[in-house]
Formats: C-alpha cells, structure tokens, sequence
C-alpha cells in the first residue's frame, strides 16, 4: 500500500517534471536573463563587478533574506549557547589548551592590522573587483579569530557587536526604502543616487553603500558567533 | 585556459582529493579537520582558476579558516580520537 503511494506520488511529479522541460528545445540559447544582466550592468549601473550587479541590484530583494538569514542563525546560536557561557573571569576559557606561543601571538598582532585592511578593502571595492561584503565581512571575522585564539584575555564587546550589526541592518533596509520614496520606479533598493561612470569608486550609485553595510553586518555578526563559541564552558558533561 | 593553469588545475585536485581520503582515514579528528582545510583551499584555488574569484574568496574565507575553527571547537569540547570499531 505504502509503495503503492510512493509510485503514484513519483509518477505525479514525473508528469510534471515532463510537461516542464517537454517544451525546451534541445540546444537553443537561453540565455536571454543572463545576457541581459551582462549588458545592463556596465551600460546602465555602470558596475564593472556583473556578480554585485546581480545580488546587490538585480537580486538586491533576495540578498536583504540572506542577510536576515544570517541574522538568525548568529541570535539562535548566541541562544542556546548563552547557558554555557563562562562567567566574567577575565580569561575566556582556552583555559585547558595550553597558551599560544609567542610566535603565533606576534605574528597574530602583526597580521590583524594587514587583515582589517583586506577586508574592508574587498568590501569597499565590493562594485569594481571581485568580492563584496559578504567575502570582505568573513576575512574580518578572521583577524578578530586570529587575535582570539592567540590571546586568552581578548574579549569581544558584544554590546558594540550588536550595535554595529543592528545599525548596519537598518541602514540596509533604509537604503531600501529610500529606493521606494526616491528612485524613478518606486520600487524597493532602487538605485536614486547618481551612477557615475564605469570603473570609477563612486560608480554604481547605491551598490557601493548598501555592500558596505553588509560588509559591516557580516562581519559582527561572524565575530559574535566566533567569540560565543570559542567562550563555550568546557564543562566534563559532554563526554 | 594555458598550459600553466592547467598544470595548476590538476595539481589542485590531485590534493584535493589526496586531502579528502587522509580527512577519511585519519582517527584524530584534528588532524582529519586540517584535512577538509586542505580540502577547501584547493577548491578556492579551483574556483580562481576557472574565472569565479568571488566564490574562490568566499571559499578561502569560509572554508578554510571560520569552519575549521568551528570543527576544532567542536572537537576540543568533545573527543579527540575516533573510537576503533
């Protein structure tokens, strides 16, 4: 009976998986979106990057849920980790592992600065070269890693964390709604400001400005999640 | 795609997939999280070379270092060592 459902459910979305590529013709160009982004994106945004094009204008709705996403994801963890957080003893508790060397604790300190740089750099430079916030957001949760596994007493502030990530957040949905009131379509993340011409920093409009608040919401965001579990209390209940 | 790039292609798989079989036989967990690592980094080395460098930097940044650090957090508040079945 039960494989009896499972057939007829399979023949069902057989059917409809043939009436849906029975009308593709083999071998013909379908490129018809792509083309258009590819044409659009240097003529009208004047964005040399087609890929922040694509998922900051184009696609800007869908990028503003990957955020949220994101978002969720960093408030769920902080949540159910929240409980084995360590209480304020100054040290976060690598406490078992022994101390990083002084090698690695240099090289840590030197790095960070040269990190930061990159990071931002990718994402200010989000809408000329490859990158945008999302990469540049990651390689800055990276030099704040390197600093926390090398020293013990480095602590993340999350009060500036969660403001950081906030008004980055609202800036974001800001930038949107501005789209609505002053752009010429009226629609949601519509670009308003002036374009500029192609390879240009200010090129692009308002590309350039909502990839820096991703940049900036990726990044505390990243860093929070890295300081709640490199903060788990190494209690003895798990093995 | 030029003689180099392609040398390079195949070197990075040839890791790749040299990383992945270690990253499967090892019994300490450690040592299998820098396999996947290693794994990931080729894989950005991949992407770069097949004209994709936005995924490549995603991949160098998230693969390598911030999943990395969550396995070996995971590992350290754990066990070490794969039972011997």
């Amino acid at each position: 009976m039960r494989k009896l459902v499972i057939l007829s459910l399979l023949l069902v979305l057989g059917y409809f998986l043939l009436n849906t590529f029975a009308g593709a013709e083999f071998g013909k160009d379908r490129k018809v979106l792509a083309n258009y982004y590819l044409e659009k994106s240097p003529s009208e945004l004047q964005v040399a990057n087609t890929v922040t094009a694509i998922v900051v204008n184009f696609r800007g709705f869908d990028t503003l849920g990957e955020v949220t996403v994101l978002f969720l994801a960093a408030t769920g963890m902080g949540t159910i980790l929240l409980r084995r957080r360590s209480k304020h003893t100054g040290l976060n508790p690598m406490r078992t592992s022994p101390e990083a060397s002084k090698i690695v604790q240099a090289a840590g300190k030197l790095l960070f600065p040269a990190i930061m740089i990159l990071g931002a750099y990718v994402f200010i430079h989000g809408h000329l070269t490859p990158g945008g916030g999302f990469q540049g957001g990651a390689i800055i949760a990276t030099g704040f890693l390197l600093l926390l596994i090398s020293y013990r007493q480095f602590k993340v502030e999350h009060k500036y964390v969660t403001w950081i990530e906030s008004l980055a957040g609202l800036t974001f949905v800001s930038i949107g709604l501005l789209g609505i009131v002053l752009g010429p379509h009226n629609s949601f993340l519509e670009n308003f400001l002036n374009v500029g011409t192609l390879n240009e920093l200010t090129s692009g409009g308002v590309i350039a400005l909502v990839y820096i608040a991703v940049g900036f919401k990726v990044a505390a965001e990243l860093t929070g999640i890295l300081d709640t579990l490199v903060n788990i209390r190494e209690t003895g209940d798990i093995d | 795609m030029d003689a180099i790039s392609l040398l390079l292609l195949f070197f990075s798989l040839i890791i790749m997939i040299g990383a992945a079989v270690y990253a499967a036989i090892m019994k300490d967990l450690i040592f299998a999280t820098i396999g996947t690592s290693l794994i990931s980094l080729s894989l950005s080395v991949i992407f770069y070379l097949l004209h994709a460098p936005d995924v490549a930097l995603t991949e160098a940044a998230i693969g390598v270092a911030l999943s990395t650090i969550v396995f070996i957090i995971a590992i350290r508040n754990t066990k070490r060592y794969e039972d011997e079945k």
